[in-house]
């Protein structure tokens, strides 16, 4: 966070859409891979991520947004059982 | 039931009448609150003000007390101006709001009628309520009379809302003994009250979307505690607040106010401290001494947060033993909230009063004339042996006095 020295009274934050700047990607301990071969696109990750995390260009999925996934998980979880195209991985490997 | 049409003579209201009336007069934005007695008739008058179209205010029945705060919270983040009132575990419920109420820095007025808290269940008067709330972030005005309760729930909203201060402020007065009794009571008219308290004009509104903003964010070790800095100052910033409203409310209607009253204090040798309606009681014992030439006074502290340190030091500087009474036990072992902070303010001044603590009239336990009469006698005593024998004491004790009223249970 940028230094500021006198912050507004209560903590308000004057302007809006400031949670982009949150980079919970940050706390991630599992990362999602996508195999881009299994994809069908049916966008039910992009539906689920709570961080708005699935990048989706032309109705297509094209990744993850790597600052905001916070690496739940939940896209992994939700991706049908007949196409399996997203893993999760340690960071650490 | 409702008093119509506002008069300036006097009119004999209860402390929760001239709350509901001073509530009417002032006309808040919004007021969302849960019913708790002794502070049950304030919302119910107020509510007949509503239902008659005689204030423009949303009020918003809720489920609990916690639920008022939230909403009082909400809607004073959407920038209205609003006003609430509790007793007892209805404040005690509020507690983690309360908090958040002045850490967002809203400018919410709530009243306070004073009552006990549980367990054993008493609905009579005692200060362990507000006490308890005493570091929650809020300015507290405590009222000796119903008189008192009006006026500083009008002052209370410019304290409030002032820029330098921007704190919930709350406004307390003794359950049933000021609540239900009636007393005369000098009421301004509806036009002065609002142009005394003027229009709020808040810095941020929660519902202008077109400057969307984001409120009660989360900091951590980066920036925790520079709000809680912030919030320090604006406390301290207060007082000097609280002394100017009071000024300009007594050049503006004739009753002005400061932070605490000085009663025959100049010239005493011993001087009690005391809170809210007891002071009253005080006074007249002190009436009686004066006659038989014993030299006893009064402090009233009327402003209790933030605590204005040196000028009550200042103002005991001259007595030679001091007795600080509280209708709340703080259960720290070492006397009641009143006797910490006077004694500890006192500690400044290169010679000074010996301090005892007397908690007394908790859950409504009398405290007569006589009672005060033995406290003085008691700093007569440590005034003549130079001694304090007993430091900490519970007084209005004899529970045989108080059962011959009828009033146990």
């Amino acid at each position: 966070m940028a230094e500021r020295k006198d912050p507004p009274l209560g903590g308000v934050i004057e302007r809006g859409g400031t949670a982009h700047e949150y980079e919970t990607g940050d706390w991630r301990k599992l990362r999602p891979l996508l195999d881009n071969e299994k994809c069908i696109h049916c966008l039910i990750c992009w539906v689920v991520c709570p961080d708005s995390a699935v990048i989706v260009e032309e109705g297509k999925m094209v990744g993850f947004d790597l600052r905001h996934c916070k690496g739940c998980g939940i896209c992994a979880t939700e991706c049908p059982d007949k196409v399996q195209a997203i893993t999760m991985e340690e960071e650490a490997d | 039931m409702a008093i119509s049409p506002v008069t300036k003579a006097q009119v004999g209201l209860t402390g929760n009448s001239a709350i509901a009336l001073a509530m009417k007069q002032i006309n808040p934005d919004v007021s969302a609150a849960y019913p708790i007695t002794p502070s049950t008739t304030v919302v119910e008058e107020f509510s007949s003000y509503v239902a008659d179209g005689a204030v423009d205010t949303e009020l918003i029945n809720v489920e609990s007390e916690h639920s008022a705060m939230s909403a009082c919270i909400g809607a004073s983040a959407a920038g209205a101006r609003v006003m609430t009132a509790t007793s007892s575990q209805g404040l005690a419920l509020m507690w983690e709001m309360l908090y958040v109420a002045s850490g967002m820095r809203l400018p919410i007025v709530l009243t306070d009628v004073n009552r006990a808290l549980s367990s054993p269940i008493n609905i009579h008067c005692d200060h362990s309520d507000s006490m308890g709330a005493r570091d929650s972030g809020w300015v507290q005005l405590y009222s000796e009379t119903v008189q008192e309760a009006y006026d500083n729930l009008i002052q209370a909203v410019r304290i409030a809302e002032n820029k330098k201060v921007l704190l919930p402020v709350m406004v307390c007065l003794d359950g049933f003994i000021t609540s239900h009794a009636i007393e005369n009571t000098t009421l301004l008219e509806d036009e002065e009250v609002q142009a005394f308290v003027g229009e709020y004009k808040p810095a941020h509104s929660l519902l202008d979307t077109d400057h969307p903003s984001t409120f009660g964010a989360m900091t951590l070790q980066d920036y925790y505690i520079v709000f809680k800095h912030q919030q320090s100052e604006a406390m301290k910033r207060a007082k000097d607040v609280v002394v100017d409203v009071g000024r300009e409310f007594g050049e503006k209607f004739g009753r002005g106010y400061g932070l605490f009253e000085g009663y025959m204090l100049d010239d005493a040798d011993v001087a009690i401290v005391i809170l809210n309606s007891a002071a009253g009681t005080t006074k007249a014992a002190i009436d009686e001494m004066r006659k038989e030439g014993k030299k006893v006074g009064l402090l009233k502290p009327r402003l209790f947060r933030p605590f204005p340190y040196r000028e009550i030091a200042e103002a005991l500087k001259g007595v030679k033993a001091v007795a600080c009474l509280d209708r709340a036990d703080s259960f720290s072992g070492f006397g009641g909230p009143i006797f910490t902070e006077v004694r500890s303010a006192l500690y400044e001044l290169e010679t000074r009063p010996k301090v005892i603590s007397r908690i007394f009239g908790l859950g409504g336990r009398d405290y007569k004339v006589k009672d005060a009469a033995a406290v003085f006698e008691e700093l007569f005593n440590v005034l003549k042996t130079g001694k304090v024998d007993t430091l900490t004491k519970y007084i209005t004790l004899d529970a045989s006095e108080e059962a011959s009223q009828g009033g146990g249970c």
